[in-house]
């Protein structure tokens, strides 16, 4: 019941806006939709305490069930959910007032904000894999008028690139979910239960393992593309620069890592059926490709927000680096990661979009002297990258250095070095941009105006939680223990 | 193979990778959809004498999907979306000329009858053995989709993918279960119409335009 509530939530938040348009006071009904998405996190939180307590839940009839990776990743999603739904209300605001949007454009933006958190929340709580690929290819469909949302010629540009690349990338997914499937009836499953992630595991020793490596390197291809690894990643950073900074944030922050999260359960099946070598073969394939792009593209960059994108491509290689490893440690701070890969740019996409409201340009070269004239904005913006760049007491920190202790135990050491040549390239780059954008003495006067205080507690909020995750593991290391225990043997 | 079964079956199937085909060679819009709708009963059909000779009414049911949204819905929106504007929606410029894409054909379709040998024989049924048709299917969406230019043509691509992949999931499992298969057919239904409504921004906004023109966005 609670997990069907879960995933109401977001909805009835979602039918609301909807109502409310056109009415007096539908400015205050995109509050609806934060509360909605808070109510989400609050039940989120309550079930990983009850599971971790006393074992999975499962709901409606058996499609939706909840082990501690599935709490996790709904703690995940419904925090981003959260912070980006609550500065949505800003941005909207802003371009309404600005005249960049129409009331009619902002109600459905805030409705498909809510599809988008709901369809998410799906696909991590669906119990079979087919309802977890209906889930994710619905998230494609959603957000593409989400990344269209401005209506420019970029913003055009960017979501049909964005649904052309990722159709054929979950369609491919579904080729090996077919095959997955194919393998599960050989092994004497039933057509109705065959799909189910339970069965897949507890059956995964007597499936056919030419046809499971077919499948696996074909999902890993497909949901790949989603989670932007390269060389699947061509359409993220055009989807994240153009996209309006929430839907930036919601897309870089869970959607990459819901994806993700489906390519680590089969992993746990095919780790069963294959032994570990396959499946790390490939994933270490894709994540040092990841971070060779990313570090290349990020020297060279000139726009803030595609540096952010590409500092996504970057997170996703370090995951899929540490999944790699696969023993639970590795897991357990991959899982971490993603959290505070979350957190932290989640923060730093919406702060961005503040940054090109008040300074009117995405250009790395059209802002300058931030942290003087606009000293809140620069500071979030400055500890956001802080934090990103894997520095303490930042969360990232303990998880980037988890990570790398597991790659070395299991023998790949040389891969973790690489990650981390890449990663210093990476902080070089990016610590330049960033001192030209925050650095340097002001050339006003007058100090700006600063952010209304709604709009910077979020954001200050995120940054906090993000440093005190990675000081005190305390709340999060039994839910993430008992979640790295659900996909390793 | 013998009996109405497997001849009736291999029909249907050979009619999927004939319309497949036949799309590298047309340019208008007019008639590509008119293919489109007869890969999607063709589809359908391979569906439908599946489930009766199964006797698995999941499957019937998903072959009148199958039939209503491919055959009939899909077709419908395409023929909307491109309707208008009569040659400026002809493909004029396709990266690789006719002549050159039949040979591509027949080489896609050689590689695909090399790629899935192993999965169809593992399958081990009649309809196993068709299974590289329908990778042929997918790999000519492939190709569609990287050498042809109009938005229209791009969307045929990804259908083609689409009903390759769906026609591999038949041949193999007898479908994915009913009601995956409804939630799958929703997301291409709505997939189409998102694309529709994009491409007809894509016109007001740029005008007529190939899509290797959309320059807005690099590093």
């Amino acid at each position: 019941m609670v997990l069907v509530l879960i995933l109401v939530f977001p909805l009835v938040g979602g039918a609301a806006i909807a109502a409310g348009r056109g009415r007096p006071g539908a400015d205050r009904v995109a509050w609806v939709g934060v509360a909605a998405n808070g109510t989400t996190l609050a039940l989120g939180i309550w079930v990983a305490v009850r599971v971790v307590r006393s074992g999975p839940l499962t709901g409606a009839g058996g499609v939706l069930r909840a082990d501690a990776l599935s709490a996790f990743m709904v703690v995940v999603v419904g925090t981003i959910a959260l912070l980006a739904s609550w500065l949505g209300v800003r941005t909207i605001a802003l371009e309404l007032a600005a005249g960049q949007t129409s009331r009619a454009r902002a109600t459905t933006y805030a409705v498909l904000v809510q599809a988008f958190v709901a369809a998410m929340l799906l696909a991590v709580l669906a119990a079979n894999v087919g309802v977890l690929w209906v889930a994710i290819e619905a998230t494609t469909v959603v957000t593409t008028f989400l990344v269209g949302h401005r209506r420019t010629k970029g913003a055009l540009e960017a979501s049909w690139k964005y649904i052309v690349i990722c159709s054929v990338g979950i369609a491919l997914a579904f080729l090996g979910t077919v095959l997955v499937y194919l393998a599960a009836l050989h092994a004497g499953g039933h057509s109705a239960g065959a799909l189910d992630w339970t069965s897949l595991m507890a059956h995964a020793r007597r499936l056919n393992p030419a046809v499971l490596r077919l499948g696996f390197a074909l999902l890993v291809l497909g949901y790949g593309t989603k989670v932007g690894l390269a060389p699947m990643h061509s359409w993220l950073p055009d989807a994240h620069s153009q996209a309006p900074a929430p839907i930036s944030a919601l897309m870089s922050g869970v959607l990459l890592t819901v994806a993700f999260y489906a390519i680590l359960r089969f992993k746990a099946v095919v780790d069963i059926a294959l032994g570990p070598g396959f499946s790390r073969t490939l994933l270490v394939t894709v994540a040092l490709l990841s971070l060779a792009v990313a570090a290349s593209l990020l020297l060279t960059q000139r726009d803030y927000k595609r540096m952010l994108a590409y500092h996504s491509i970057e997170h996703m290689g370090l995951i899929a680096l540490g999944a790699a490893a696969g023993i639970p440690l590795a897991i357990a701070a991959v899982l971490l990661h993603i959290l505070g890969h979350g957190l932290a740019k989640s923060v730093l996409f919406l702060t961005s979009g503040e940054i090109m409201a008040a300074e009117g340009t995405s250009q790395i070269d059209g802002v300058r002297t931030l942290l003087a004239r606009r000293p809140a904005l620069g500071g979030v913006f400055g500890i956001g990258l802080v934090a990103l760049l894997g520095l303490p007491p930042f969360s990232l920190f303990s998880s980037e250095l988890l990570m790398a202790r597991a790659e070395f135990e299991v023998g790949l050491g040389w891969a973790a070095v690489v990650a981390v040549v890449a990663m210093v390239v990476i902080f070089v780059a990016v610590v330049g941009h960033a001192r030209h954008m925050l650095l340097g003495p002001s050339t006003t006067t007058e100090p700006l105006a600063p952010p209304p205080r709604w709009v910077a507690a979020p954001l200050v909020g995120g940054l906090v939680v993000c440093g005190l995750i990675g000081v005190f593991a305390w709340p999060l290391s039994g839910l993430l223990h008992a979640a790295a225990h659900v996909v390793t043997p | 193979m013998n009996g109405p079964f497997a001849s009736t079956l291999t029909l249907a199937v050979g009619a999927v990778l004939v319309c497949a085909v036949t799309m590298l060679w047309l340019s208008s819009v007019r008639s590509v959809v008119r293919v489109v709708a007869a890969q999607g009963i063709a589809l359908g059909l391979v569906a439908l004498i599946l489930g009766v000779h199964l006797g698995d009414a999941g499957l019937i049911a998903t072959a009148l999907v199958v039939l209503a949204l491919k055959g009939v819905a899909i077709p419908v929106f395409l023929a909307k979306a491109g309707g208008d504007g009569g040659a400026l929606n002809r493909e004029r410029r396709p990266l690789v000329n006719v002549p050159a894409s039949l040979v591509a054909s027949a080489a896609l379709i050689v590689l695909a009858f090399a790629a899935s040998r192993g999965v169809a024989a593992f399958v081990g049924t009649t309809a196993g053995t068709l299974v590289p048709v329908g990778v042929a299917t997918l790999l000519l969406g492939f190709f569609v989709l990287v050498t042809r230019r109009r938005p229209i043509f791009q969307m045929v691509g990804l259908l083609l993918v689409d009903n390759g992949i769906a026609l591999v999931a038949f041949l193999c499992t007898a479908g994915v279960p009913f009601l995956i298969e409804l939630g799958v057919s929703l997301d291409v239904l709505l997939g189409v119409v998102v694309l529709m409504v994009l491409a007809q921004r894509l016109r007001s906004e740029f005008g007529d335009v190939d899509l290797d023109e959309l320059q807005e966005l690099h590093d």
